[in-house]
């Protein structure tokens, strides 16, 4: 904690709101308001958790993007979940899966309709399952951005070393580069500077970035998760904006380095492929998730099972797609609070813990 | 007893339950009104008013470091009574049991309930025992209920709440819901440990300024911030936090970093938190802090009226930001009392 605590420090991050409020006033005359957008879920509940829109003046905009890898999968994959599920097969998940709504029902309403769902910590959980319950066929909810790829595809090693037969995944692996280009190419979507995931860059590396500062203009910076982290991160955009930069800065250079993590990059390589993948509100973005190799496609579950994960029908009224293209803040949503709250989430940005709409219920609202 | 698991034949009222009682629960709490079985306590009258409160036990695992589901069974209904302006004076306790349970498992939580009892300065008085089929239960459930006498001079209502006055912890927050999440996933506790504890002690230490005291709970399920976001709701009175002054322990600061849970938001069972006129509150922290159950008490809040905040419980973070602390959504730890 004593780390941690380095990169809380309260006067420091007084230091930091009073540098990039004097600079943005700087600022305010020639420049229309700036917008950030961050794509990390973490991000934006630290952005809520530690206060920092309410340090930030009027003309410093955060918008949240496509950050959390629950809000951005469609309501297909959860129906396929569904199915399954109601094949009796032990559908493994991570916790934030479970009441996510489908077309319309979520697996916790499958579950107390008694499907066998099991919420896992880790996904080497599923291989323990698998293991115990060698005459049923169990399937994991392989969601996540390059962060969580990594580890779950780990689950394939993992079982062909075990000889287990009866586990497989049910993909919806997502890719951040891909992402930040379409909104890039979206002209609805205003946004001036991106503050770049923290754990997805350890993976891929802040080189990964570089596209985007040097052929669009757009300041990257790569921040921690910690106030100070992220402060610095709001304080390097005003000032490049203040100075006409347009910079890739990795502020997070404790844990992110240019090239990324060989050795997971290898694992992607070795059993994925890049595949066009749906975003749930956004649409198909071509590339922009993996699959797994025909080689190993006996441990993927849309295969081995013959579902679909493609599509589906979500709440018609919800507006996650806006939400997640920071083109509205989760409370001009005229769902919002009402119709949709934690307890009774309608779109997938109510549900996951990392969700703009769950973040601004829970501490801006 | 030769055997060494409770069968379903001690609880099926013949000779095997009449031997359990006797060996294990008459032989611990068999003074006073439990005396000769009877099948309910005879109690005196009492002149004043008097607080009853009930809580059943199922926390999972019943052991952990720091206590057991017996000692807690004993402090969480001790608590209730105490916070609600009362000396604590007499508990039931029913025990339902799961076939095959330990016996010398038993032992241990019914040492450590007469431990805590008699910390406590109240009487087992009544009680009952019953064994369920293996799977009915998780190992052992209790549930206690507790009378106490109210204490003249308390008239605690969240009513009474308004604004400059001071919200006052008694310690460290979280500890017993981290350290229960810890055990249940075999996390390593290190020096993490529950706080479960009497607060009785608190209560009575700041009796002569009852008058001044608008109102007391102890933060268990939902932490401080359901606590709070209970005497605020509706309201048109909210609570400014301050970050910077809430007490956590290191290990519980570490525990839920890692973990992602908002301390605000984990159950103590050895706390309390009082709201009080301000200008008592210096004499309130310095009265626990003598008493070793509050070496760590402090201010952590003020009441506040303004139309931003009425009703809300909000929190100023360390950087100078205000962000609100909500109820808890959903199920967080699982059976942590």
């Amino acid at each position: 904690m004593k780390y941690i605590d380095g990169f809380r420090q309260g006067d420091a991050g007084k230091f930091l709101g009073k540098r990039i409020r004097e600079n943005a006033a700087k600022l305010a005359a020639a420049h229309p308001p700036i917008f950030i957008m961050e794509v990390c879920g973490s991000h934006t509940m630290a952005i809520s958790r530690f206060g920092i829109r309410d340090v930030l003046p009027d003309n410093v905009r955060l918008l949240s993007g496509p950050g959390c890898p629950v809000c951005v999968t469609d309501a297909g994959y959860i129906d396929a979940a569904l199915t399954l599920a109601k094949r009796d097969v032990i559908i493994a998940t991570f916790g934030d899966m479970v009441r996510v709504p489908g077309s319309s029902d979520s697996l916790a309403d499958a579950r107390s309709d008694g499907a066998d769902v099991r919420v896992c910590y880790s996904p080497a959980q599923a291989v323990d399952i698998a293991a115990e319950n060698p005459d049923r066929e169990v399937v994991f909810m392989a969601i996540g951005f390059e962060t969580t790829i990594a580890p779950v595809i780990t689950l394939i090693p993992s079982a062909m070393a075990r000889q287990l037969e009866n586990l497989s995944l049910l993909t919806a692996f997502k890719l951040v580069p891909p992402a930040l280009s379409a909104l890039i190419a979206d002209p609805e979507v205003k946004v001036d500077a991106f503050i770049c995931p923290a754990h997805v860059s350890a993976i891929i590396g802040s080189n990964a970035y570089l596209p985007y500062v040097e052929q669009h203009g757009v300041p990257c910076v790569v921040c921690g998760f910690e106030p100070l982290d992220i402060l610095f991160g709001i304080d390097n955009v005003v000032s490049q904006f203040l100075k006409g930069e347009r910079l890739l800065v990795n502020q997070y250079n404790r844990v992110v380095k240019p090239d990324g993590n060989r050795a997971a990059l290898a694992l992607f390589e070795k059993y994925l492929i890049p595949v066009d993948a749906g975003w749930r509100g956004i649409g198909v973005i071509p590339q922009s998730g993996l699959g797994i190799k025909d080689e190993f496609e006996k441990f993927d579950a849309a295969m081995r099972f013959s579902v679909s994960t493609a599509g589906g029908a979500p709440d018609p009224g919800c507006m996650c797609g806006e939400v997640l293209k920071g083109k509205i803040l989760p409370a001009d949503c005229p769902m919002f609070g009402d119709a949709c709250t934690p307890q009774h989430p309608v779109g997938p940005c109510m549900v996951s813990s990392e969700g703009s709409c769950a973040a601004h219920y829970k501490y801006e609202r | 007893m030769g055997d060494d698991k409770i069968l379903l034949g001690h609880g099926g009222g013949g000779l095997l339950t009449r031997s359990l009682i006797d060996d294990e629960i008459v032989s611990r709490f068999g003074q006073g009104p439990l005396k000769g079985l009877p099948d309910g306590a005879l109690l005196p009258a009492m002149k004043g008013r008097l607080v009853f409160s009930t809580d059943s036990f199922v926390v999972s695992p019943g052991f952990f470091p720091g206590g057991n589901i017996g000692d807690l069974a004993v402090h969480g209904t001790v608590n209730d009574v105490a916070v609600s302006g009362a000396k604590p004076m007499w508990l039931s306790l029913a025990l339902i049991i799961e076939e095959g349970y330990a016996i010398s498992d038993l032992r241990k939580i019914l040492d450590a309930i007469k431990a805590a009892a008699d910390d406590c300065q109240v009487q087992i008085v009544t009680g009952d025992t019953k064994v369920v089929r293996r799977g009915q239960c998780d190992g052992i459930y209790i549930n206690t209920a507790g009378i106490g006498e109210l204490i003249d001079g308390f008239d605690l209502n969240p009513n009474a709440i308004r604004p400059g006055d001071k919200v006052i912890v008694s310690g460290n927050l979280g500890d017993h819901g981290m350290a229960v999440m810890a055990a249940r996933e075999g996390l390593g506790t290190g020096r993490l440990k529950s706080d479960s504890a009497p607060v009785h002690r608190l209560v009575q230490s700041i009796l002569d300024v009852a008058d001044k005291i608008r109102f007391m709970r102890d933060p268990t399920r939902g932490g401080m911030a359901a606590t709070l976001n209970e005497v605020v709701a509706d309201r048109d009175v909210g609570v400014l936090l301050d970050e910077n002054r809430l007490p956590f322990s290191l290990e519980a600061r570490g525990l839920s970093e890692m973990l992602g849970f908002d301390l605000l938001h984990v159950a103590s069972e050895g706390r309390m938190m009082c709201v009080c006129d301000g200008a008592i509150a210096n004499d309130v922290v310095n009265r626990w802090q003598t008493l070793p159950e509050g070496a760590n008490a402090c201010i952590i809040g003020e009441v506040k009226q303004d139309s931003g905040m009425n009703g809300r419980v909000v929190l100023e973070t360390a950087i100078g930001g205000r962000r609100v602390v909500d109820v808890p959504q959903g199920e967080l730890l699982p059976r942590i009392c």
